[in-house]
């Protein structure tokens, strides 16, 4: 197991962020926590972090209390938003991340040169990072994680804000990193990218993980085949065990539907009756 | 030795910043040697001395506070509530008593260099002062608490308009109150003793008597050494608040 969390909370006054939160992830798992913005899901990647201090519960990494030092040489983050600084270039962004890391003069500039080409900005090593474009700066994000060689890569909304051909880049490095045998725990409001990426998915809603499994797992607990009917008071849903029973439903219905696949967002929509979005 | 990055990383943009750092250093000192050295002040004795020697060792204690106390507030207070660069460090295995004294020095290496500007201009404008290693030691400690001053005020001050008010409120009547352009023997007793409390008083002081004499004040390094590490622990721990 390489992060356990137990009954993990955080309040701000009378607001619970994150509420008894239980989740145990296994090394080389990718694992998404979804749900909608304020679901709690980058407190709980904060605590983990120790961004911020839980009012109660218990998190370990590698078997150590995140509180503990060490752990810092073991996670890679990522934060949400931007935080790169902008006044050094990318590979002085690197060497500062690499020197508060205490890593050997030798070793950080070929680990610098290496994750410069792996997140393939090696040719604008030397720019000050403020002339970079986002999808960019977030790889440089990434690789600047990756610095000091962690086993767990937290990865807080990665592709939020970002085209859908960067987003598949991004996409296209956790998989390639996960391959090397990290962990990665990441949050996000995507579906898809859940879907795609993800051995196991955290539903989170209100501070509470209120469902937990594989993608096909989760999926398969609403139906196979779902039905959306679109009527004058909005869309309504109904699961159904195979696309046989669902045409039978609707041989009688006389308005408009649509018969699809099960995905995540139905999951979703059904165990909160809202839409991730919302 | 990873006060060592923080520093680093404060050396480089400086490096890549020096001549606008430069130039920006050599206005303000200068329009107050030609107005109080040359202007207001030609044919002023003060202590039996000419006055442009008297107001030299103050703009230079105005000038340590100024610079080290806005280079390491300003720019950690940008990092912490709207560039977010702060977090880099907060995840970072680096102490909290390591990051402080990196930013503190360079803090120092600023105001050293904005002081070393003020000397040559000094001297380029006739000013005759001893310079021994007390002098520099009185700069570094100046510059040392207004540094770690500049911390607290960065991690506690939650708008960058605030700020500007700390400065306002407290950073521009010490400059023109704590010994710098006259005696604060000159106001009156309840003022002077209010004054005599604040370090820059003691900082000006203490580089006048060793600009003349050539002698430290032990008492005024004293209390500099005290505020120093006052300070320094205060930003300590406003460093390990910091995480919500």
């Amino acid at each position: 197991m390489v992060i356990q969390i137990n009954k993990l909370t955080k309040k701000y006054g009378d607001l619970t962020a994150v509420d008894n939160l239980d989740l145990h992830i296994q090394k080389k798992e990718v694992f998404a926590l979804l749900g909608p913005n304020g679901a709690g899901k980058t407190t709980t990647i904060r605590m983990l972090t120790m961004l911020t201090i839980p009012t109660g519960g218990k998190a370990l990494i590698n078997a150590q209390d995140v509180t503990s030092n060490k752990v810092k040489k073991e996670i890679g983050v990522v934060p949400q938003h931007m935080n790169l600084d902008l006044e050094l270039t990318a590979w002085e962004n690197l060497e500062l991340h690499g020197r508060l890391h205490r890593m050997p003069r030798d070793k950080l500039k070929a680990r610098i040169n290496e994750l410069l080409t792996f997140v393939e900005i090696n040719s604008r090593a030397f720019e000050l990072v403020s002339n970079f474009s986002g999808g960019m700066k977030r790889r440089l994000m990434i690789a600047r994680a990756l610095m000091h060689y962690p086993s767990i890569l937290f990865l807080d909304e990665p592709t939020t804000g970002l085209d859908p051909q960067t987003r598949r880049k991004i996409w296209d490095l956790i998989r390639r990193l996960n391959a090397t045998g990290l962990t990665v725990l990441l949050t996000t409001h995507y579906i898809e990218e859940a879907q795609i990426l993800c051995h196991r998915v955290g539903i989170m809603d209100k501070g509470r993980l209120i469902a937990l499994g594989t993608p096909q797992e989760l999926m398969k607990k609403v139906g196979e085949v779902v039905v959306e009917f679109f009527g004058g008071t909005g869309t309504s849903y109904k699961f159904f065990a195979s696309r046989q029973q669902a045409l039978e439903y609707v041989s009688h219905f006389r308005g408009d539907f649509l018969i699809r696949e099960v995905s995540l967002e139905d999951v979703f929509v059904e165990i909160t009756g809202r839409k991730v979005g919302d | 030795m990873s006060f060592y990055a923080v520093f680093w990383r404060e050396m480089v943009t400086l490096k890549r910043t020096f001549f606008k750092f430069f130039a920006s250093r050599l206005v303000s000192p200068l329009l107050y040697l030609i107005a109080f050295g040359w202007g207001l002040g030609r044919g002023i004795k003060m202590d039996g001395g000419n006055y442009m020697e008297y107001v030299v060792p103050g703009i230079i204690a105005l000038s340590a506070m100024s610079t080290s106390f806005n280079a390491v507030g300003t720019s950690l207070n940008i990092s912490r509530l709207y560039n977010k660069t702060l977090e880099e460090y907060l995840i970072a295995p680096v102490t909290t008593q390591a990051f402080v004294l990196g930013k503190a020095l360079s803090g120092v290496a600023r105001g050293l260099i904005a002081s070393l500007i003020i000397l040559g201009l000094a001297f380029i404008f006739g000013a005759h002062l001893i310079l021994n290693g007390w002098f520099f030691l009185v700069i570094i400690l100046t510059c040392f608490l207004f540094s770690t001053l500049g911390i607290i005020a960065a991690m506690t001050i939650n708008s960058h308009e605030d700020m500007g008010n700390f400065n306002t409120f407290i950073i521009l009547p010490m400059s023109f109150l704590c010994g710098t352009f006259f005696s604060p023997n000159q106001l009156p007793d309840t003022v002077a003793f209010f004054i005599e409390i604040l370090p820059l008083t003691h900082a000006s002081l203490c580089l006048r008597e060793i600009a003349r004499n050539g002698n430290i004040l032990p008492i005024s390094l004293g209390v500099l050494v005290v505020y120093t590490l006052a300070l320094y622990a205060g930003a300590v721990l406003v460093m390990q608040r910091v995480r919500d």
